[in-house]
């Protein structure tokens, strides 16, 4: 079973809510999904989400743990303060840490990122980072203590896949953590892959909210998890450059 | 006694208390003076770009309330209300931008809407004010505008001529109908939330004409908004879409506003910026109203989240049927209020 921080989760799928533009939609994804955590940003939500219909009523109906992001933030400074923030208003030490270096990628900036890790490490959070696929700055994300690490497959929202899946297999094997893949997900297809290189879990948002059937994409990106995870552990046939007959000569009667 | 309560005073109450009054029914409207969403509201009569995903019925609903907007307006005097029929263009600026637009027209296109893809110089024949990189987009001829700020006070007179009378205290009566917005939560405990939208008003210089006449929707850098010229010089800017309970403006939500509009027509950066408001559509979990009975004597007419205008003429003539029946029509069949219970 997958153990963050001390907590077990039967899913090895956790869902972003940005995108979704209908809560009733979102919900059914929710529930179909089988996830167990959801991550919601402490900027974009406040007290309309928790009233009755808004988004963290119905994730409180659907039973899922809420891990709080800091989506938005540039500097160190400022993710920290918003980690403090989340931790008060969902009283969780769980963050989803994410620091941006720009708004055209909104891939992290590996600088600010350790600093702000470092600093929630000491303050007691159970430290997420959302990293880039580069297996040096996990491990020294790693080392700093957090709870797991979570490299960007591709650009957020670009639904590019894995674009460095030789990467995700380094970070795989260089930190004894759980590794979330995280960010460019496009299809179930890229979840599998991603579970097939090792990962023990990925976190999807724009390929399930923004697809014209979220419904029918979580589950297809639920079996797709299941089938990475299983197809990683059945140990995969090694690559040839020519064919090998699967059914062998020998044995064949001779007419 | 009245015949009809209507708690509410924003385009949904106050048309359907114009609309029963006129069917002779004695009319009270609550008025909290306070203003609702519409006062926000930019006033796209927009049924086919707002198309979505998943949203068929609510589609369904806009396009027929849509059809009954030349009328409505006609009634209430089309020039006063700022009703305007040009129609509207769906803008992408970059290739990823027009992917996204794409996307959605041929979905649109499915449904059986009217919205057909323009290259850039069709794009720019019609519009010469965009700006010369826009990579395409579609137009959708039926997709039309109102001016809120003026829809309002015209149905207060409207309502008032047809002999409903504006109160500050509910009184007793026959039939109460909820149409108090984001207020309607804590009247019915419906699920109705606030949902926050920032949005600006630019002011073309000399106060004359914008210098672009059709609604603009536009993809711009992944950032959605839409640009709506009045002919008294007025352009809004709108919307972000914000699960937030605060009517803060805010730096970003400026900048990401003007930023998109002003790549979209560059034009822009010479207008005043004349106003910027955040609002609080009156949200539900679908997306969807909530109109119809709740209860002995109580009708509800709410929820309408970003279609409260275009929904207006059509809300207003099925709840009037409704107080008159007691029986609902079967087009409000999936928006009871009743639903998500």
């Amino acid at each position: 079973m997958l153990k963050i921080g001390g907590v077990e989760l039967r899913s090895r799928l956790i869902l972003g809510t940005g995108g979704a533009s209908n809560l009733d939609i979102l919900e059914r994804a929710v529930k179909e999904s089988g996830s167990e955590l959801v991550t919601v940003s402490l900027r974009r939500v406040d007290a309309a989400a928790t009233m009755n219909g808004g988004l963290l009523d119905m994730l409180d109906r659907c039973g899922v743990r809420v891990l709080p992001n800091t989506a938005g933030c540039y500097t160190a400074r400022e993710a920290v303060k918003v980690a403090h923030l989340a931790r008060e208003a969902f009283e969780t030490p769980w963050v989803k840490l994410e620091v941006i270096g720009d708004e055209r990628t909104l891939l992290p900036d590996g600088v600010e990122l350790l600093r702000a890790a470092e600093e929630l490490v000491a303050d007691g959070f159970q430290v997420l980072p959302y990293t880039t696929d580069d297996p040096i700055l996990a491990r020294r994300l790693a080392d700093a203590g957090c709870a797991g690490v979570m490299p960007a497959g591709s650009p957020i929202g670009s639904g590019l896949g894995v674009a460095n899946p030789h990467h995700i297999q380094l970070i795989r094997q260089s930190v004894d953590l759980p590794v979330i893949l995280d960010a460019g997900i496009g299809t179930a297809s890229d979840a599998a892959l991603a579970m097939e290189l090792g990962c023990d879990a990925v976190m999807v948002a724009s390929a399930i909210t923004r697809a014209a059937d979220p419904v029918s994409m979580a589950a297809a990106i639920r079996h797709a998890i299941e089938a990475g995870r299983l197809a990683s552990r059945a140990g995969r046939i090694p690559r040839r450059f020519h064919a090998l007959a699967s059914t062998p000569d020998e044995g064949r009667p001779h007419l | 006694m009245k015949d009809v309560t209507v708690v509410g005073a924003g385009p949904i109450g106050l048309a359907i208390a114009w609309r029963c009054a006129a069917r002779g029914m004695a009319v009270e409207v609550v008025d909290d003076g306070l203003r609702g969403a519409w006062h926000a509201s930019a006033g796209m009569l927009g049924p086919v770009a707002e198309a979505y995903f998943g949203e068929a019925q609510l589609t369904a609903l806009l396009v027929e309330s849509a059809k009954r907007w030349p009328a409505f307006a006609a009634e209430l005097g089309a020039e006063e209300i700022g009703y305007r029929a040009e129609g509207t263009l769906v803008v992408a600026l970059t290739g990823d931008d027009l992917a996204e637009a794409e996307r959605l027209r041929v979905y649109q296109t499915g449904l059986g809407l009217p919205i057909t893809p323009l290259r850039p110089t069709e794009l720019r024949d019609r519009e010469p004010l965009l700006s010369p990189r826009v990579r395409g987009g579609a137009h959708a001829p039926d997709d039309h505008q109102v001016n809120p700020r003026r829809l309002v006070p015209a149905l207060r007179t409207a309502a008032t001529a047809a002999g409903a009378s504006l109160v500050r205290e509910a009184g007793p009566a026959r039939v109460k109908v909820v149409a108090a917005g984001t207020g309607s939560a804590a009247l019915t405990g419906l699920p109705v939330r606030p949902v926050k939208g920032q949005i600006l008003r630019l002011r073309a210089p000399g106060h004359q004409p914008p210098g672009f006449s059709r609604v603009i929707r536009g993809y711009a850098d992944g950032r959605h908004i839409y640009l709506v010229p009045r002919l008294d010089g007025e352009v809004v800017v709108g919307a972000t879409v914000e699960e937030r309970a605060d009517a803060h403006v805010t730096a970003g939500g400026v900048v990401e506003l003007l930023r998109a509009a002003a790549d979209l027509v560059p034009e822009i950066y010479e207008y005043e910026l004349a106003e910027a408001i955040a609002g609080h559509r009156p949200g539900t979990p679908d997306n969807a109203p909530l109109i119809g009975p709740l209860g002995d004597g109580v009708i509800v007419a709410t929820g309408h989240h970003r279609h409260g205008i275009v929904l207006t003429p059509l809300t207003a003539d099925l709840v009037a049927d409704l107080v008159e029946t007691g029986e609902p029509d079967p087009m409000l069949g999936p928006f009871a209020p009743g639903r998500f219970a």
